[in-house]
């Protein structure tokens, strides 16, 4: 059955910087439509693990699978640069934790919503506009912003118009480096509720990367839980959530390590 | 006598030689920007030193060297650098286009249709399209091998959003032979229809940025645009007020200090012949 055949495939997947273990031995699947979260400490290699599933490292040993548009499982290292960078301005969406990263914080909000349109060919003014309005009322931002930069924005917003810019040329997959750190508790809760909306309706895939176990409750079908570059455990979220079977995971989720 | 003190067009023969070597690069991909070794010349940085070097590179004993400055002949620029060629190569110089076999530019291109005998050079202050967005060559290195120009049309997004219709009117980008988005230096966009399909061969030499780029004769250039913001080779709305043409770029002329203007063409030599060949 093809809604079997995975998405994203990661087998025995490293990463060393120079002696510093970023991650080791690394396998994972992960499906259409379905969210992944990676949770563990810092240092524990979730941004390594996560650059490395999205093409923006190069494994030390190991290798990623793309499932193209075409059907096709294709090994991310073995596909041309261009090959790479079209994926990941059509397929896939990246979501950083400081938004100053995902954004271009000189230009408009509807330019930094309408740009990946126009890197795909869209010539066409009143339509990528029209685009971006849509975009912009559906990340609730008031589309009477549309001309201002994002430097003009709060921290939500901005956080909100980065969605809105990955996912204007409707990806299949979302990676995010944690999409609500930095922000506060209120605004936080509201950008959830509108990931895990958009995330449903659009049916998306997505690996979320964060040491917030709320997040990942109220984000993730499944998760994995990292610590000293290694997967220690995985399962689905309220199984690892509710009933963790390692000890340092009911450390974690008993919240009596710092996160 | 003794041997004069510099090289035939100043520039000894193992620079003209790298030179040399980087138009050809450049000719063999139309719209590429080509690192060289940019030396200095004997006049400051803005003032032509990329075109300098272009020409001193390619001249040869037989050509005939016209040098303009936004269209004009007679501006202390395109006067010395014409001097220097004159005195340090021996080549006969003109300000008729169509006499010309080598026309160092700075901001316009002739309004007499150039033919393939005839080569363009132009003076260039900043050669990368993507550096206004984009400061990092690093990054604009990278987009201009994948082709990924989303950036140049977030710019020209901009333009609309901010005024309604495309407002960048000088440096306009262009995208040549399909492939490389291209700065056709600060030319007013009005003549940017003049590179498209160009019997001449045109060379840019940015000295500064140390850059030669180049469109080989004959090659598609098409200004970038969208579909309901196409391109338009504007121009102001009146006559010369000496020759009367009314298809040529015009300048803006004070002629007095009460507030009288004129406008009048900004190639010299369009004019003058025009006016010549009045009865
Ligand atoms: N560029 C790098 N050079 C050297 N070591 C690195 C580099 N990037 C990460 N590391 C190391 O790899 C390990 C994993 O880092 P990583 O950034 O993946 O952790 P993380 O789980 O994302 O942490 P955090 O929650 O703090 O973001 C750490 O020991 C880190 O110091
Ligand atoms: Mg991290």
């Amino acid at each position: 059955m093809i809604a079997e055949a995975p998405l994203l495939v990661a087998e025995g997947l490293g990463k060393t910087y120079g002696r510093q273990l970023g991650c080791r031995d690394v396998s994972l699947a992960l499906h259409e439509g379905e969210v992944l979260a990676v949770v563990g400490e810092s240092g524990s290699g979730k941004s390594t693990l996560l650059h490395l599933l999205s093409a923006q490292l190069e494994p030390s040993v190991g290798r990623v699978l793309y499932r193209t548009r075409d059907g096709a499982l294709r090994d991310l290292g073995e596909m041309t640069t261009a090959e790479r960078k079209f994926l990941a301005r059509t397929d896939w969406g990246f979501v950083h934790q400081d938004a100053a990263a995902g954004l271009r914080m000189a230009v408009s909000a509807g330019a930094n919503v309408g740009e990946r349109l126009m890197a795909v060919g869209a010539r066409h003014y009143g339509r990528i506009r029209g685009a971006a309005l849509d975009w912009l009322a559906r990340v609730e931002i008031d589309p009477g912003r549309i001309d201002d930069a994002p430097r003009t924005f709060s921290g939500g917003m901005r956080q909100r118009l980065q969605i809105a810019r990955n996912l204007v040329t409707k990806p299949r997959l979302v990676f995010m480096d944690e999409p609500t750190g930095g922000l506060d508790v209120s605004v936080q809760a509201r950008l959830l509720d509108l990931l895990r909306g958009l995330v449903r309706e659009l049916r998306l895939a997505a690996v979320v990367v964060t040491h917030d176990l709320a997040v990942a409750r109220l984000l993730s079908h499944r998760m994995i839980v990292m610590k000293d570059g290694e997967v220690i455990e995985e399962g689905l979220t309220d199984q690892v959530l509710d009933d963790p079977r390692e000890p340092y995971t009911q450390l974690l989720v008993s919240s009596v390590l710092p996160a | 006598m003794n041997a004069p003190a510099y090289n035939f067009a100043y520039l000894d023969e193992q620079t003209k030689r790298m030179i040399r070597r980087a138009i050809l690069k450049g000719i063999a991909i139309p719209g590429y920007q080509v690192p060289f070794a940019s030396r200095e010349m004997p006049m400051p940085y803005g003032w032509g030193t990329g075109g300098v070097q272009v020409t001193a590179a390619i001249l040869g004993p037989g050509d005939t060297l016209k040098v303009i400055d936004q269209g004009a002949d007679d501006t202390t620029n395109a006067v010395s650098i014409r001097q220097l060629f004159a005195k340090t190569a021996g080549v006969c110089t003109t300000t008729h286009t169509a006499e010309a076999t080598v026309i160092q530019t700075r901001h316009r291109i002739p309004e007499t249709k150039l033919g393939e005998d005839q080569v363009l050079v132009y003076q260039v202050p900043i050669p990368e399209p993507l550096r206004f967005l984009e400061p990092r060559e690093t990054e604009t290195r990278q987009m201009h091998a994948h082709a990924d120009y989303g950036l140049m049309h977030v710019k020209l997004y901009e333009d609309i959003a901010r005024h309604g219709h495309i407002s960048t009117s000088y440096a306009y980008p262009v995208k040549v032979d399909g492939r490389y988005v291209m700065d056709p230096s600060p030319t007013p966009k009005f003549d940017n229809p003049k590179m498209n399909d160009c019997a001449a061969l045109q060379l840019f030499g940015a000295g500064r940025e140390k850059r030669i780029y180049a469109i080989p004769p004959h090659t598609t250039v098409v200004s970038l645009d969208f579909e309901d913001h196409p391109f338009e080779a504007s121009r102001t709305q009146a006559s010369c007020e000496l020759c009367g043409a009314d298809d040529s770029y015009l300048d803006e002329v004070i002629t007095d200090d009460r507030g009288g203007r004129m406008f009048v063409c900004s190639d010299t030599d369009y004019c003058e012949a025009r006016r010549e060949a009045r009865p």
